[in-house]
């Protein structure tokens, strides 16, 4: 079964975000690492880059399909993982943890009440499942 | 539908994918680790929504020689072989293979073709007058691929003649059937037999430790070896020599009045305006089915593409022009990926 710490927000299109003062960081939820199967490229954004909130940011391929990621909240990226280049498989064996996509310094203190709660996504995988 | 091993597959923790209306096992855990497994040891595979058609002789034989590219005339008992057949229009029906058995012949057809093909096999029974031919839909197939393959059935089954098997041929054994063919590029078998047989072969491999292995692997091991997929390489509107199989033709008895045949001589001597290359991108990306492939002698479309796993880099088949060659791009999300037209296989067993 996937596992949906309580501690973050998920995004319907399955990314996480964690807020730490204001930066956030994102990554993809195990829900989907589980769905893609191997992650074989992550393909970051530059550095500097603006982003909106629910705009492409990110694109992991993955064996079965290339998937856009979202950004879960506005802002500018201020770092991005380089572990993922030489070993995307972190992403598949720790999604919440050193398989992290990005991390965008937060122009706004709100998230959207469009994230998820861990209960609430946990039901909306699991109706994507049926 | 599912195949009788579908509950062990379950067990073993099988993500499953629908495949032609059957539910098969797309990866037990990790897809590449499966495709690591066959290339550098074993992995087993069950492929038993494949289709197995027996055929009884000479009524049987009579009706091959006319559907199939080859000729089993001249195939010897114990024998298999790689071969086609087509329509009246040289389009490919299915690819398959054939084996001659002492009292007939067996037919191991795709999946997605088998009701498309048992139509085809009895619309041209009936012209023919041939009767005998009989659907064993009572039948698994396990394939089991890797460098340890052989070592490891020949043990499990006590079959020490095993070694000695020469590639496409095979030996009746108890109620197993083994033929010494794959869809890897790597040493194996192809074993057909009773579910009960099959349960007891796939148990015997789990507890030998022996890798299974779902339909994601097969196709990026299929795809290193440079071997097609029907329905997407290939299919009813493209030619063998549009698909690199055109070697598969059997033109030697003049006599035989195989399906296809008159166009496919039309083609033969006047050439094809299209070709099937395999590509390999020279920066990151994966080519997958449908992509743009643009060449200097004109546009070409990927058929299947994956990441290999071997290589580390992406590849594909690709059908283009036939003048095409050398470097090409690869159009991947608006952005044009550099990749190189390369000579298959994509990788090579190790001997």
């Amino acid at each position: 079964m996937p596992d949906f710490p309580s501690d973050l927000r998920y995004a319907r299109t399955h990314e996480w975000v964690r807020v730490e003062g204001t930066r956030a960081t994102v990554g993809i939820s195990d829900y989907a690492q589980t769905q893609l199967g191997d992650v074989v490229y992550v393909e970051m954004p530059e550095i500097g880059t603006n982003v909106e909130f629910e705009a492409e940011v990110a694109v992991v391929e993955s064996v079965k399909a290339a998937s856009d990621i979202y950004a879960p909240v506005t802002g500018q990226i201020v770092d991005t993982n380089d572990e993922l280049d030489n070993a995307p498989e972190i992403v598949n064996a720790d999604p919440y943890g050193d398989g992290w996509f990005l991390i965008i310094e937060m122009t706004g203190d709100e998230l959207s009440n469009d994230l998820l709660t861990a209960d609430a996504y946990e039901v909306f995988c699991q109706e994507e499942d049926e | 539908m599912r195949t009788p091993l579908s509950t062990l597959h379950t067990e073993a923790g099988a993500r499953f994918i629908d495949f032609a209306g059957w539910e098969m096992p797309v990866h037990y855990g990790s897809q590449l680790e499966e495709h690591h497994a066959v290339r550098n040891q074993v992995g087993c595979f069950d492929v038993s929504h494949m289709a197995v058609v027996d055929f009884d002789r000479p009524s049987g034989e009579r009706l091959l020689r006319r559907l199939l590219v080859c000729d089993v005339a001249r195939l010897g008992t114990g024998h298999a072989v790689y071969t086609l057949m087509l329509n009246e229009r040289g389009g490919i029906v299915d690819d398959l293979i054939a084996y001659r058995r002492k009292n007939g012949y067996r037919l191991v057809i795709n999946a997605g073709t088998t009701q498309k093909d048992l139509d085809w096999i009895a619309r041209h029974a009936g012209e023919l007058g041939a009767t005998g031919v009989l659907h064993r839909s009572d039948l698994c197939i396990i394939a089991v691929q890797g460098p340890e393959a052989i070592e490891m059935i020949a043990t499990l089954l006590d079959l020490r003649d095993l070694r000695q098997l020469e590639s496409f041929k095979f030996v009746e054994h108890d109620s197993y059937f083994i033929s010494r063919t794959g869809y890897t590029g790597e040493d194996g078998v192809e074993i057909i037999c009773p579910s009960e047989s099959a349960r007891t072969l796939w148990t015997g491999l789990n507890s030998n430790g022996v890798q299974p292995v779902g339909l994601g692997a097969r196709d990026s091991l299929r795809l290193e070896a440079g071997l097609n997929l029907y329905g997407h390489d290939m299919n009813d509107d493209t030619n063998p020599f549009e698909c690199r199989v055109a070697w598969t033709l059997d033109f030697e008895d003049v006599n035989r009045d195989f399906i296809g045949r008159p166009i496919i001589e039309r083609v033969r001597d006047e050439g094809t305006t299209a070709k099937l290359v395999g590509l390999k991108l020279t920066e990151r990306g994966i080519p997958r089915e449908g992509f743009t492939v643009r060449t200097s002698a004109g546009t070409g479309v990927v058929t299947s593409g994956t990441f290999s796993p071997t290589l580390k880099q992406g590849i594909a088949l690709a059908r283009v022009p036939a003048a095409a060659s050398g470097s090409c791009h690869v159009e991947i999300r608006q952005q044009a990926i550099p990749a190189k037209i390369t000579r298959l296989p994509f990788i090579r067993k190790k001997t």
